[in-house]
């Protein structure tokens, strides 16, 4: 009989191989759901893992890893604040869409100025766009004590429909013959958010460094940081050290709500370059991943946003060689999360195999 | 614009085909919260349900099969979040964001042969002279099997919480999980088979969308509604004649919505379309004021300490 | 002895790194109380969960009546006659009395049927209760009565009480008693689990008491002495703690026309609270579980903000600031809840060290931490209160319930307040734990400081405080000198038998 042992405190060790664990264990459940699908499971594990690394065309395909990875970092950076406060915004990929439509619709408005203020605009527009869509949760939250979830998640549907009706309308490119989408940054200087697209480089690389260093400060130096991870561990005791819940609310959100904001416009004016009714892809859900992955940590998500956009591009690859349907990517990313919180009890409990308890 | 082409009489039908999803997720999830999980896994379960339910309806020719394979996935799927919450004390919130990504992928991948194809239709129940009733006849006796099936439901579960042992039992184990165990009730146990429960009934709502509603099958065709359905049983107060009501509600403004789009009326079609999602928002906001009413013990983790 | 209803032996239970229960072994005879006494930490809860089923023993035996008894279940114990009033845990709020009575029977009745024979069983036992009221709205007193209720309606052969009494004021527990000694004139065995030494010996026939999960004596006690009892309960004499004469200062604080509404649906509003403290006062505040103590220290600490003059420091009101602004002016507060709210379990003690000495302990510039400083202090507070850890690295909820209540109070004192509140400060904490706690309490007060000490205990509050008042549904009784207070007098401040009439046996 099995039985679960709760750890006087929680073990250091277990917590940093769990997201190991995590990892080799969906490879062998990942391989074996590309069994079933006919695939040969070491040749498509290799292709997802290997080939964007070491592959014959790794030179491109590595400067990829860097445009895929840097959204996820900045998102999971952000929801990572939250989520260690028990504060749960999952609608990021709204907060993403939005930020990339005003910081877009700054740049546009501009076009074809070349000025060295029209990009720094686009950025501070894009933080904004997502701050302020995440503000609704957030105000709604502390105003009248409504489930951030599920707001900051209904809002994503919103804010899709509001893409879908921008680029269909307002920002539709006026030379674009009737086709939906915006005008193509990567053809405007000035808004473009690449520094060296041979490399990979473009300023939302720059901004998710940043952002996991401040986070790291924060989270370790500073009393804000500290009051996140305590009012996450224990509400009462951090009402009790003088935490204002409303203001830490405020904070986390907004700050996750820039962050995606900010994903959204570095992708919109550079990877993606237009506004389209689908240049969304999903960043703002596989972030969760990214951000439960690293254990909330800044250092771990870096890592998880690295390895997370390695099944982004493998999965490209393995789809073109070997046929592996798009969707399996997802399930594999999904079946990573499981295994996470899965193997994640043994940080927190030690199991036994010993005499049944009467429970 | 022309709004004379809306009928009142078939609005009201449709209302009542909008809100069946509905009213199976969210039932559904109203007794898993009762029993003190909060699963937000809903939208994974029901888009599992749907694939299942359209794939095997489709292989078997028979929707009534597909419901029961629907309810089958729905409940499996629940299996995972079960093992997490129940016995790897992982947290619920994260559980049922896993649950939901997960589902989402893997009905993707299931369901990639059977886009664009017809499902075989499920009989509408005619009733001899009660459907052919006029205003009444199509709104009350004119639909399927399964949008009886859901009312039947609502009133089973209605009962069982109010009327019996099970119910009370499911209740104090909401409540309070450590006097039900001090009690000798088997919290875990217990929990486990109201999730099960709650992933049965979200995989039938889900087989509902894909194969009376729309009917056929598309990615991501849930569209929100499993986490439409969680906002509805905070808008219940965890009552379940309140999630019918509240179930017709947000139906009359998806079909509303709809038919006005169909008008042709002079709001451009997003917005409308953003309309339920809105109006969801709206609604939590009026009622979570009041949360007297939420199980003590929601989304809190049992283990039996010594 | 008369006949032996329930004879246990050689129960060993352990868990990893403490043996609860090593080898214990007595009878229980039919028709008698019998005590099971011993300190916090003894093994006295695990010994009796392995009676109700709900713990299986590693080794030993139990024989009812002579016949194996090994109850897997709760359901099984219960069908054997065994019955049990848990100290916590065992009510739901949001159900009603018939509700929460019908969940711990096998085979309730209909609702309408069970809620008349609770109606008749309550009043023959001199225990009234509506069957229809709300349990979240009931006073401690009748929710333990409807524990007791629900127990009767079984015709228990065995009745296990764990400490019934902590929850009752005086008054209340001589009604409890009248039940008890007519419940033992019927035939029903008791095992009432307690710590205090006064009522084991008023009620109980003979007593068993359990040190470190061993039964370390056994004794009829009428026929022993208090002292005695608690020489075997502790394992050595225990020293009272040392009262220095003291002299009173200036009132440091004072609270005029307090009312807080409730914070919760089954939270307790505060009407119209009254006190003052002056310097080197201890001010004792007892009253029943649930009449406000947890409010009044929050809006005490700051956590629940009022009018600013409402509450003052000195002459200054501080009503309207929050917790660390308190804390600079010095006053501070440790909380009941060990874990969760005065301490966050998962974090170490160092961070936990962080959590009030931040403003104080100068552990914070700039809004950076200075964890070097924090270490210092986590440690400071280790040394000078015996804090029994491997050191301030490990997380708050590896402590043994004395140990991080030690930490709590130090981490307070340590910051020498000008006004210290504490709730509970030796609740579930072992008696040489209390006693240094105690200890540092008078000490404190010796050095200037105002305390304002709320427990439940009445001995405790006695031992130490100046000045005692009580609260009673919210309300302060006005607070008198607390030497020379009978029970009586104390029994009635803290609100009497509520208004329930006492037991017509």
């Amino acid at each position: 009989m099995i039985r679960l042992e709760k750890r006087p405190q929680p073990s250091r060790a277990w917590s940093l191989a769990t997201p190991v664990v995590a990892v080799l264990a969906t490879m062998v459940a990942g391989g074996m759901l590309f069994g079933i699908l006919g695939k040969d499971p070491v040749e498509a594990i290799r292709t997802i893992f290997w080939e964007p690394l070491f592959g014959e065309f790794a030179f491109y395909y590595r400067p990829q890893l860097l445009v895929k990875g840097a959204p996820l970092v900045l998102i999971a950076i952000g929801l990572s604040l939250g989520f260690k406060a028990g504060i749960w915004n999952i609608g990021a990929e709204g907060q993403y869409i939005i930020g990339a439509l005003v910081g877009a619709g700054i740049g546009l408005a501009f076009y074809p100025l070349e000025a060295w203020f029209v990009f720094p605009l686009m950025v501070i527009g894009g933080a904004f766009g997502g701050w302020l869509w995440a503000m609704i949760p957030a105000y709604l939250k502390t105003r009248f004590g409504t489930n951030e979830i599920l707001v900051s998640l209904m809002l994503v549907y919103v804010a899709e429909q509001f893409l879908a009706s921008m680029s269909l309308g307002l920002l539709r490119n006026p030379e674009g013959h009737g086709f939906p989408g915006s005008r193509n940054f990567n053809s405007y200087e000035g808004a473009s958010s690449w520094i060296n697209e041979n490399a990979g480089m473009h300023w939302g690389v720059v901004a998710a460094l940043i952002a996991v260093i401040f986070a790291y400060v924060l989270l370790n130096r500073h009393m804000v940081g500290y009051h996140i991870r305590l009012t996450g561990e224990a509400p009462r005791a951090a009402r009790f050290a003088g935490v204002k819940p409303a203001r830490l609310i405020l904070f986390c959100l907004g700050t996750s709500g820039m962050l995606a904001g900010l994903a959204g416009l570095f992708e919109v004016s550079g990877p993606s370059g237009q506004v389209s009714i689908d240049f969304n892809v999903g960043y703002g859900f596989t972030a969760i991943i990214v951000a439960f992955l690293g254990r909330l940590h800044p250092v771990g998500i870096l890592l998880a946003g690295g390895l997370m956009a390695l099944t982004y591009i493998g999965g490209d690859i393995a789809q073109s060689n070997l046929q592996l349907p798009s969707a399996a990517i997802q399930v594999f990313q999904g079946m990573l999360l499981f295994f996470l919180l899965a193997f994640d009890l043994l940080t927190n409990f030690r199991i036994s195999l010993g005499k049944p308890e009467v429970a | 614009m022309d709004l004379s082409a809306i009928n009142p009489v078939l609005l009201i039908a449709s209302l009542m085909v909008a809100a069946t999803p509905l009213l199976f997720a969210a039932i559904g999830e109203l007794v898993v919260e009762k029993s003190g999980v909060l699963n937000l896994g809903v939208e994974g379960m029901m888009i599992i349900g749907a694939v299942a339910g359209f794939a095997t309806a489709v292989e078997s020719g028979s929707p009534l099969l597909g419901f029961v394979a629907a309810a089958g996935a729905g409940a499996a799927l629940s299996i995972l979040f079960a093992i997490l919450t129940q016995y790897a004390q992982a947290n619920q919130v994260a559980s049922g964001l896993s649950l939901t990504l997960f589902g989402l992928g893997l009905s993707a991948l299931m369901g990639q042969s059977y886009v664009g194809i017809k499902p075989p239709q499920m009989q509408k129940l005619d009733i001899p002279l009660l459907s052919d009733l006029p205003v009444i006849g199509p709104i009350l006796f004119g639909h399927d099997l399964m949008l009886y099936v859901a009312l039947m439901l609502i009133a089973a579960v209605w009962a069982v919480i109010k009327f019996t042992r099970i119910g009370l039992v499911l209740r104090a184990v909401g409540e309070n999980h450590d006097a039900a165990h001090a009690l000798g009730y088997k919290v875990v146990r217990i929990r486990i088979i109201a999730i099960l429960f709650g992933g049965a009934c979200a995989g039938l709502g889900g087989a509902y969308i894909s194969l009376i509603r729309v009917p056929q099958w598309t990615e991501g065709m849930t569209a929100g509604i499993g986490w439409i359905a969680l906002a509805l049983v905070v808008f219940a107060s965890w009552k379940p004649w309140r999630v019918l009501l509240g179930a017709y509600l947000f139906g009359g403004v998806t079909v509303v919505q709809l038919n006005l789009q169909a008008a042709g009326v002079a709001i451009p079609v997003e917005y409308l379309a953003m309309s339920p999602y809105l109006i969801t928002i709206l609604v939590l906001v009026i009622l979570s004021a009041d949360k007297s009413s939420a199980p003590a013990a929601l989304g809190r983790n049992f283990h039996a300490a010594r | 002895m008369t006949e032996v209803l329930l004879s246990l032996k050689g129960l060993t239970k352990a868990y990893p790194g403490v043996v609860a229960n090593d080898s214990v072994s007595f009878d229980i005879g039919a028709g008698e109380v019998h005590a099971l006494l011993g300190e916090n930490g003894a093994g006295k809860s695990t010994l009796v969960k392995m009676i109700y089923g709900l713990v299986k023993p590693d080794s030993g035996e139990m024989l009812l009546r002579g016949a194996p008894f090994a109850p897997n279940e709760p359901r099984q114990a219960r069908a054997d006659g065994i019955a049990m009033v848990f100290q916590h845990f065992s009510l739901f709020d949001a159900l009603n009395v018939a509700e929460n009575i019908a969940l711990g029977m096998e085979n309730p009745p209909k609702m309408g049927d069970l809620a008349s024979r609770i109606r008749e069983v309550s009043e023959a036992y001199g225990l009234p209760l509506d069957p229809y009221r709300t349990v979240g709205d009931l006073s401690a007193g009748e929710r333990q009565r409807v524990e007791i209720i629900r127990c009767l309606l079984q015709d228990p052969k065995l009745l296990i009480m764990d400490e019934p009494t902590s929850v009752l004021t005086p008054q209340e527990v001589e009604i409890l008693f009248q039940t008890l000694q007519k419940l033992r004139a019927e035939g029903t065995s008791i095992l009432y689990i307690s710590h205090k030494l006064e009522e084991i010996r008023t009620l109980c026939d003979h007593a068993t008491i359990l040190r470190l999960g061993k039964n370390v004596g056994e004794c009829i006690p009428a026929e022993t002495s208090a002292s005695e009892m608690a020489e075997l309960m502790v394992g050595a004499a225990l020293t009272p703690p040392m009262r220095g004469k003291r002299d009173l200062g200036e009132v440091a604080m004072d609270i005029s026309g307090l009312s807080v509404p409730a914070p919760s649906a089954f939270g307790t509003a505060l009407r119209n609270v009254h006190l003052t403290v002056r310097r080197g006062e201890i001010l004792g505040i007892g009253g029943v579980a649930g009449n406000g103590q947890d409010e009044l220290l929050s809006v005490l600490s700051g956590e629940v903000l009022t009018d600013s003059d409402a509450v003052k420091l000195g002459r200054a009101p501080i009503g309207h600031l929050g917790p660390v602004a308190r804390r600079q002016l010095g006053v501070l507060a440790a909380p009941e809840e060990r874990l969760g709210h005065a301490a966050a379990p998962d974090m170490s003690l160092t961070e936990n060290a962080m959590l009030t000495g931040a403003t104080r302990e100068g552990l914070v510039k700039n809004g950076f931490l200075k964890w070097t400083a924090a270490k210092d202090f986590a440690e400071r507070i280790i040394k000078d209160f015996d804090v029994r850890t491997p050191g301030p690295e490990n997380a708050a909820r590896s402590l043994s319930g004395g140990n991080l209540q030690k930490f709590v109070i130090g981490r307070e004192v340590l910051q020498r307040p000008e006004v210290l509140v504490v709730n509970q400060p030796t609740w579930g904490v072992d008696a040489s734990a209390a006693a240094a706690i105690r200890q540092s309490l008078l000490d404190l007060a010796a050095g200037g400081a105002a305390v304002i000490c709320i427990s439940q205990d009445l001995d405790e509050l006695m031992e130490i405080s100046d000045t005692f008042a009580a609260l009673n549904e919210g309300r302060l009784s006005s607070p008198r000198p607390a030497e020379g207070l009978t029970v009586e007098e104390i029994g009635l401040m803290m609100g009497g038998a509520h208004g329930m009439e006492v037991a017509h046996v």
